[in-house]
């Protein structure tokens, strides 16, 4: 049976995503964009991944648009005019949506939304915009059916990001995945509570530490996707990963490994990188003539690379010869100590590369802890998180996340999975989400064990969705598939509970 | 001149909590009470290890061995000589926590799997699992968890029969450097004399206290207490406005002693703090005193109905738990 019938035959898909993938399978027809020997014969071993992004890159990976620009001049293109109230607004943005590609084909950046729908709301009675947005996110959440597609939201409070944590609890729907911006001296404690709420009954938003964002890249800056960060007004070309256990498998001791073997990989990605942002950036239309580049949305000068890393703690025990996860990386120093050497050896051979086309970035990649994908089994933990059954305490979790945070400024994070009293004590959910902040935390996800909109590894889905396609039939969201996969081969439901106490 | 480190007995210390006070709070479970109550979930902190063994050669793990007094005492001198001094006592302050004991237990937390199986054997509802601790011991605790949490209790056990630790604990904490302002509660059973010695008092911001049982009888019952104390410091902590709030645990079916409990505690504290109406559960509960007191929890309705009876006598921040 040939791929293309074993897609067209396949009952959990639905349409749209028989066309997405046959669309890959068409993209991979043509392989004149060709690496080394070397870069593929790792990618053979399963030591490097570029997360199928596809052989012909026609479109950067992640691209955030300027909503703003878009609200001040609208879009020739789409023959659109800025818009003057909220309907109008809302309207304005569910049609750009459409028209944002990605590499999942949906946009995975749709706007600062309460930034950009204040002004609006406010002029309307609250009952009114809140009936308005709640047919806006219902339609985000049936259109864009797609976990990765991403609304942020704060730092400071408003109308609208009340309302809109309102009907995220009202709705519990997968889409959008949200994010506040936290920062403490502009984020209320009364706000940032509502938000805690929202979380514990909806698995968002997650918080994001402003301050560290901000200082690496300026104020305009989007979260977008899992919890990638990225530029307004631009993106992230591309990104493989590096899947560091196996990259360690030939080294013959944590030595080797940091003087041989993780150098050979992170050049091999490297030149992966390259050659693709060329291609994306020379020989396809994208930056030529899509009218997101035309109409000024997004500037070529603003996108990055995103190099990516997972299994650092697989890597890390594999190297000092442990077996047992439990006396493994994260809670016995002397790996979690490898894994500090490892990130920052990673971190100063990609800087001192100089990457095409990053001009905004002193022409630098930056490093994202990608979160494993649903094939990855428990072979690679994502990013640099403790594998899902060895977590310590909260507190000792917290602890390490805060040494490896800092290296990831395309993003990374962890999960906390709460036990039902702390739904009745958000104050000191908080309490802990600003002290890791605090102390380096870059990000921060939390879910109560007893949802149905449950985060995997990054992204969101239904459980009761899951179970949809374990019995044969359709997801509307693109994700769900992904989250089966994590659950079955990575057990990502199972990472410890947070009780009262523990 | 050996110098001896003030040690108190820890059987547990829980990083984050969200149920010892308000916020999220680091707590500290000191081994060894004052009572014997009959619902009592945690009954294996009452009393101190006797040293029998008997827990030993049970234990899966291989994680208990016996130690005699002399080397357990010799262990304690090593690790004060290597400690700062600042809350350092002469010889024979702390003596009587060992020498009431005819040996010591030593209990390996590496090998530990939890199973539990030594707090079942004990017949002295006593733990092997527990650590004396020095002040700078449990500081060093908390400076890692200072930045999460809004500050510590103390609790049981019964952690006022530490009474001088606690001070030095307490001090220390609030001349921690460089972290929020933590603050210091204590969760005790009203066992202490807190007007004849309020020093505690002046280094913490007040005190959970439970007021279990009103009526000398069924104190006497419950708690194997008449509780006279008890009463006389809720009166004197509302005075001292040190009165963080009170617990009245509600046992189903008792309708009479329920009822002059809550009757008498709400009329007391009125809207001074809040008064937090406990249902009765069985989990932990000694078998025995299951029978005597219900294998099932309080209802929730029965409960409810003395919220509302708190909140007519006055406690109107009476709320379930
Ligand atoms: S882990 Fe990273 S690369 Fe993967 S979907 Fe999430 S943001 Fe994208
Ligand atoms: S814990 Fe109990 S059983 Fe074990 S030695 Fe001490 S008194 Fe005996
Ligand atoms: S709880 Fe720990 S010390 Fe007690 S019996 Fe089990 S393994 Fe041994
Ligand atoms: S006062 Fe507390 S610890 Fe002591 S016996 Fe009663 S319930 Fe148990």
């Amino acid at each position: 049976m040939s791929e293309a019938l074993n897609i067209i035959q396949d009952p959990t898909l639905t349409y749209r995503q028989e066309l997405i993938a046959l669309a890959r399978l068409g993209e991979s027809t043509d392989d004149s964009l060709r690496y080394s020997d070397a870069y593929y014969e790792a990618k053979a071993k399963g030591a490097l991944c570029d997360l199928n992004e596809g052989i012909m890159p026609y479109r950067p990976r992640y691209i955030c648009p300027d909503y703003d620009l878009l609200f001040e001049k609208g879009c020739k293109f789409l023959d659109l005019e800025p818009p003057t109230d909220l309907l109008e607004a809302v309207n304005v943005l569910e049609i750009f949506y459409c028209h944002v590609p990605s590499i999942t084909t949906y946009p995975v950046y749709v706007g600062d939304l309460d930034r950009l729908l204040e002004p609006f709301v406010i002029k309307e009675d609250r009952a009114y915009a809140k009936k308005v947005l709640g047919l806006f996110l219902r339609n985000i959440d049936r259109v864009q059916t797609d976990s990765f597609v991403h609304a942020d939201i704060g730092p400071a409070d408003s109308v609208t990001a009340r309302i809109l944590l309102e009907l995220t609890e009202e709705m519990q729907l997968a889409i959008p995945n949200i994010t506040l911006r936290y920062d403490p001296d502009i984020t209320s404690d009364d706000f940032a509570l509502a938000c805690v709420r929202c979380m514990l009954k909806t698995a968002k938003p997650s918080f994001a530490n402003h301050g560290m964002f901000r200082s690496e890249w300026g104020d305009r800056y989007a979260i977008a996707s899992c919890y990638n960060g990225l530029t307004i007004g631009g993106g992230g070309y591309t990104l493989p990963r590096m899947r560091l256990y196996e990259c360690s498998l030939n080294a013959k001791s944590p030595e080797d490994f940091l003087e041989n073997e993780l150098p050979r990989h992170i050049d091999l990605q490297l030149e992966y990188m390259d050659k693709r942002v060329k291609f994306i950036v020379e020989q396809s239309t994208f930056f030529k003539d899509n009218f997101l580049v035309t109409e000024g949305f997004v500037r070529q000068e603003n996108f990055t690379g995103m190099f990516g890393v997972v299994g650092l703690a697989e890597c890390c025990n594999h190297l000092l010869g442990i077996k047992d996860v439990h006396h493994g990386f994260g809670l016995n120093p002397e790996a979690t100590e490898l894994g500090i050497r490892i990130m920052e050896a990673i971190e100063k051979r990609v800087s001192e590369h100089e990457a095409p086309y990053c001009d905004a970035f002193g022409h630098r990649y930056r490093l994202h802890a990608q979160v494993g994908i649903d094939t990855d089994g428990m072979d690679d933990s994502p990013g640099t998180r403790i594998p899902i059954g060895a977590e310590p305490d909260m507190l000792s979790q917290l602890e390490v996340n805060e040494k490896f945070h800092r290296f990831f400024p395309t993003g990374t994070g962890d999960i906390f999975k709460f036990e039902e009293t702390w739904t009745k004590t958000p104050e000191a959910v908080l309490s802990i989400i600003k002290g890791s902040l605090a102390k380096g935390l870059r990000y921060f996800s939390g879910y109560l064990e007893n949802n149905d909109v449950v985060r995997v590894t990054g992204y969101l889905v239904k459980k009761s969705e899951i179970e949809k396609l374990r019995q044969k039939k359709q997801s509307l969201n693109n994700v769900t598939v992904f989250g089966m996969g994590a659950q079955d081969g990575g057990h990502a439901l199972d990472r410890r509970v947070q009780e009262f106490g523990a | 001149m050996v110098i001896i480190m003030k040690l108190a007995p820890v059987n547990k210390i829980i990083p984050f909590s969200n149920v010892d006070g308000p916020g999220n709070r680091t707590a500290v479970f000191f081994q060894g009470c004052t009572f014997d109550c009959k619902f009592c979930h945690n009954p294996e902190t009452i009393n101190m290890c006797i040293g029998c063994s008997e827990c030993v050669s049970k234990c899966p793990a291989g994680a208990l061995s016996c130690q005699s007094v002399e080397s357990a005492r010799a262990a304690a001198d090593e690790r004060s000589a290597d400690s700062s001094t600042d809350s350092c006592k002469s010889p024979g302050a702390d003596a009587g926590m060992l020498s009431n004991r005819r040996g010591s237990i030593i209990w390996d937390s590496t090998k530990c799997v939890q199973c539990d199986t030594c707090i079942r054997v004990c017949q002295s509802n006593a733990s092997p699992r527990i650590r004396y601790m020095s002040v700078p011991d449990l500081i060093a605790e908390i400076r890692r968890t200072a930045p999460y949490i809004q500050g510590i209790t103390v609790s049981g056990g019964e952690c006022t029969l530490q009474n001088d630790f606690l001070i030095d604990l307490f001090s220390a904490v609030r001349a921690l450097q460089d972290s929020p302002r933590l603050t210091c509660l204590l969760d005790s059973n009203g066992s202490f004399d807190f007007e004849a010695d309020p020093r505690i008092l002046e280094v913490s911001e007040g005190v959970m206290l439970d007021v279990k049982a009103v009526g000398k009888e069924w104190s006497r019952r419950l708690i194997g207490d008449p509780g006279d104390l008890v009463l006389k410091n809720l009166d004197y902590l509302l005075k001292a406005e040190k009165l963080q709030e009170v617990r009245t645990v509600i046992i189903p079916g008792r309708d009479t002693e329920n009822e002059e409990t809550v009757r008498y505690t709400a009329s007391k504290i009125g809207n001074a703090c809040d008064y937090r109406i406990i249902r009765y559960r069985p989990f932990g509960v000694r078998e025995n005193f299951q029978k005597e007191l219900g294998e099932d929890e309080t209802p929730e309705e029965y409960a409810m109905k003395f919220v509302e009876l708190a909140k007519q006598y006055g406690a109107g921040r009476a709320y379930l738990v």
